[in-house]
């Protein structure tokens, strides 16, 4: 008896928010203007229209499939974990610590160090607010929004003082060894024969995010610690009778979904900028809520929904370049218009489907 | 024995007045499922109308569509012969529908006087309201054995004086019809006989009354006709006088129902629970068992009975292992960890207690769980469902749920169902099924048939006696005097943390039992 086919529930949802996303950012767009039409094409052909642009396109899907798969573990324990940004930025300084603790001969020696860096150091964030949560009843979405400026200002002190590069007057730290490089999207497919951008800064990563996803899945619906986790989120009292400690399952939950947050790292600072600059994070972490919220808090629907947002941010920079007319708020504006659509808008169109299929039913019963 | 017979029976309380009540046609459709479905109902004016049916028959939503919760999807209302539309509760109150709900709806730091005006207040200082409400309490107190002292606040009252002032909120507002949902789930006996008197009063006083339950005694006693609803439909109206519990329970039903369990004598054995002194102090500081001592032996059920919180649920919690306490527990002859340190609901599990919570939507299943997920609630870390140290064997369960559905008639048998999808009565008989089966050596249960419709009742008594007489060790903990005094081979009695003494079901009765729930003890108040 349920009230929606599950296709329609996936797919159909997220597609007519997605249009209906689109129809008032057209609006938005005409505003100002120009072709919405237009806009549209631009934003296509920029993020998928090259191998350059498709490059740039994962690259960004890679950060938002890691900070959406933190968001929908938490979330799967009833916990809002909006720290991912934070706990990003922190597990920035684990991979530069490992990173520069040795002169990697290879990367895939010292890769995964960098992941056990970037890995322990984003769990240590979360665990900061998830114990305070856990024994103190603090509330987690206020401690981990806090935990972001924290972050931020740790990194300030970090890349001006001991982690501080002595050549340059930035305040960024020493490049990495350059045995420490991940190999990007080019140089996996040039051996393969396939002409790939050389410029996008694709890299690895994908791939890691990708298994991670799987595992998250096989983590949440396969493992005893993911009943327990679905099990407590579903049902604090219940998980009291079962014997399901609320205190153990904060902490593991928010470690994992910090350590998650973290693997963020190894795309940019380790895969990207070979060394660690301030406010890498860019936002991901925030979109990784909405990314989560699309993607239904399940990792198939969170790759995905990653790798529209990850359109959304390229194809932005491409409109910004090609209609000068659009002012870079005026993207942000258009992306947060889907963010407000899919996320928070859901229930606007979800009722009236779910009546409609209602209706359909009960016609087919009766006819 | 058709619905035929008994409407013919109806049309003798024709009058000349016009009814207090008439619904015509009455039906309402949430999606596929026809809660009301073409609905008449006639109540004359100064009459008890009672209003039974089984959980999910669609009692509630009736009288929702009668007081504005619900719009119908056809059908007409009229009170005193003129047809009302009902868009809100505020056209209720204005065409004098009065309604007390099952969980009260008051603001549990104002005064009485403060609830009874909210909503309701005249101008924009509150003194003269208050001063109105307070001449009309005075004068209701004695017309009605309302009383209520004007200046206490709500959460100082007991659950009784609480109900009271509901009533007295309703006729503030001048309703001359009242509705109440199941009111006496929550009473003592004593103070459920207070409320009959109460309703009497009302009653000869002009004013007509419905009354929602499923307690088959209650309705025998107070009511002047009788309507039964069963799947959405209006099976029967009836005087009251002219029927019997067992025609009604089979009007509700659809079929014969056994009203007594029956069962052989127990035969106990060995001592399999022994609580000595135990006492319970809540996260507020306030002492909810004040030194509890009682045994079980094996192949006996001893019921507790008591108005509900007075201690049962903290009772079942601590054996549970999830609430802290004092004294000591011994389970054949071990002692438990009573302080949370080394126990929590896995290792009382281990030690061989079941538990059927009290709330089963709370506790006992996870809503948006499948039936087959929820099989292994509690018991997720049974090697027989996992694989490996890592991975859960979801086949096994599913194969599990599947042979337990089937033996415990849980209908439909479909393991991927979500729970929230069973009837009250299977999502009972799946959190059984579970604990039964899991073959404890003491078995804790709660409400087993809280809102579980007749024939599944009859059902889980028996899967109930059944285990009682494989030499298990069986604590029922129930509000229903009903089920304790059917059920059980002991009766302990239960109020303010306290036993109260201990009875045999067949040398005592509800009245006795009666006072004893209600703390006096030889008709003294302890």
């Amino acid at each position: 008896m349920e009230r929606m086919p599950r296709w329609a529930d996936v797919f159909l949802v997220p597609f007519i928010n997605l249009l209906l996303a689109f129809f008032v950012s057209g609006l938005v767009v005409l505003a100002v203007g120009e072709d919405p039409l237009k806009a549209v094409w631009i934003m296509l052909k920029g993020s998928l229209g090259s191998t350059a642009g498709l490059g740039y396109t994962l690259y960004y899907a890679t950060n938002y499939i890691f900070t959406g798969l933190a968001v929908a573990v938490a979330f799967h324990a009833r916990l809002f974990n909006i720290g991912g940004e934070g706990q990003a930025t922190i597990a920035g300084v684990g991979v530069a610590l490992a990173l520069l603790a040795v002169n990697w001969p290879h990367w895939m020696l010292a890769l995964p160090f960098a992941i056990i860096g970037a890995g322990a150091f984003g769990a240590f964030w979360a665990s900061i607010p998830a114990y305070l949560q856990a024994k103190r009843g603090s509330h987690i979405v206020i401690t981990t929004i806090m935990f972001n400026f924290i972050a931020a200002a740790v990194m300030g002190y970090l890349l001006n003082g001991p982690l501080k590069s002595p050549k340059t007057q930035n305040a960024e730290s020493l490049p990495f060894p350059p045995g420490t490089h991940l190999p990007t999207a080019h140089e996996l497919l040039a051996p393969l024969g396939i002409e790939f951008s050389k410029s996008a800064p694709l890299n690895v990563s994908f791939l890691l995010a990708l298994l991670c996803a799987v595992l998250v899945f096989l983590l949440l619906w396969r493992t005893r610690l993911g009943y327990a986790i679905r099990a407590f989120g579903q049902s604090e009292s219940a998980a009291r009778y079962a014997g399901i400690s609320s205190v153990k399952i904060i902490m593991i939950t928010m470690l994992i979904s910090g350590a998650l947050a973290g693997m963020l790292a190894i795309n940019v600072v380790m895969g990207e900028q070979g060394r660690l600059i301030k406010e890498f994070v860019e936002g991901a972490g925030f979109v990784g809520i909405a990314v989560a919220l699309m993607g239904r808090s399940h990792p198939f629907g969170i790759v995905l929904a990653a790798i529209l947002f990850g359109m959304l941010t390229q194809g932005g920079f491409e409109l910004l370049w090609e209609m000068p007319n659009l002012s870079k708020e005026m993207v942000l504006v258009i992306q947060a218009l889907i963010i407000l659509f899919t996320g928070a808008l859901d229930n606007m169109v979800r009722a009236p489907l779910e009546r409609l299929f209602l209706y359909l039913n009960r016609k087919k019963r009766a006819a | 024995m058709g619905s035929n017979a008994a409407e013919g029976r109806q049309a003798t309380a024709a009058s000349s007045t016009p009814p207090a009540i008439e619904l015509r046609g009455i039906s309402k459709a949430f999606g596929p499922v026809q809660a009301n479905k073409d609905i008449s109902l006639s109540v004359r004016k100064g009459a008890i109308h009672g209003i039974v049916g089984e959980n999910g028959a669609g009692k509630s939503t009736l009288m929702s569509i009668l007081y504005g919760f619900y719009k119908a999807d056809a059908g007409e209302i009229f009170i005193n012969g003129e047809q009302v539309h009902i868009h809100n509760s505020q056209d209720a109150i204005a065409a004098g529908i009065g309604m007390v709900f099952q969980h009260f709806k008051l603001v549990e730091n104002f005064t009485v006087l403060e609830n009874v005006i909210l909503g309701a207040e005249e101008g924009a200082m509150l003194r003269p309201s208050l001063a109105k409400a307070r001449e009309l309490l005075g004068r209701l107190a004695e017309e009605y054995e309302l009383s209520v002292d004007p200046d206490a606040l709500i959460e100082d009252l007991t659950v009784g004086h609480q109900q009271r002032v509901e009533i007295l909120k309703a006729l503030y507002r001048k309703a001359d019809i009242l509705i109440l949902d199941e009111p006496t789930g929550v009473l003592t006996p004593s103070e459920a006989d207070h409320l009959f008197r109460i309703l009497r009063n009302l009653r000869d006083e002009g004013k007509t009354i419905i009354l929602i339950t499923h307690k088959l005694r209650e309705i025998m006693e107070i009511t002047d006709t009788v309507s039964v609803m069963r799947r959405g439909e209006m099976t029967a109206t009836v005087e009251t006088a002219s029927t019997s519990p067992e025609e009604l329970a089979e009007l509700m039903v659809g079929r014969k129902v056994l009203l007594q369990v029956e069962k052989k004598p127990a035969e106990p054995r060995d001592v399999v629970l022994e609580i000595e002194d135990l006492k319970v102090t809540d996260e507020n500081g306030v002492e909810r068992l004040k030194g509890i001592s009682l045994q079980v032996r094996a192949g006996e059920i001893l019921g507790i009975a008591g108005v509900s919180g007075n201690g049962q649920s903290e009772l079942l919690e601590v054996l549970g292992g999830y609430r802290t306490a004092s004294g000591s527990i011994r389970l054949n002859g071990r002692a438990l960890d009573l302080s949370g340190r080394h126990s929590d609901g896995q290792s009382r599990r281990a030690a061989g207690i079941a538990h059927v919570p009290e709330d089963r939507q709370r506790e006992g299943l996870i809503m948006e769980f499948a039936a087959w997920e929820n099989i292994a609630f509690g018991y997720h870390n049974d090697p027989r469902y996992n694989r490996n140290a890592l991975f859960m064997d979801n086949a096994a369960l599913r194969a599990d749920t599947r042979e337990k559905m089937e033996r415990f008639d849980v209908r439909p048998p479909i393991p991927e169902l979500a729970a929230r999808n069973f009837s009250g009565g299977n999502q009972q008989k799946i959190v059984l099924a579970r604990e039964i089966e899991r073959n404890p050596d003491l078995l804790l249960v709660g409400q087993p048939t809280r809102g579980v419709d007749i024939g599944a009742i009859e059902f889980i008594h028996k899967r109930i006696i059944e285990l009682r007489d494989q030499g298990k060790a069986i604590l029922l903990v129930s509000v229903e005097l009903e089920e304790i005094l059917s059920l059980s081979d002991r009766i302990a009695v239960m109020f303010d943390g306290r036993i109260m003494g201990e009875r045999l079901p067949h040398e005592t009765d509800e009245k006795e039992l009666g006072l004893l729930m209600a703390g006096m003890q030889n008709g003294e108040a302890a």
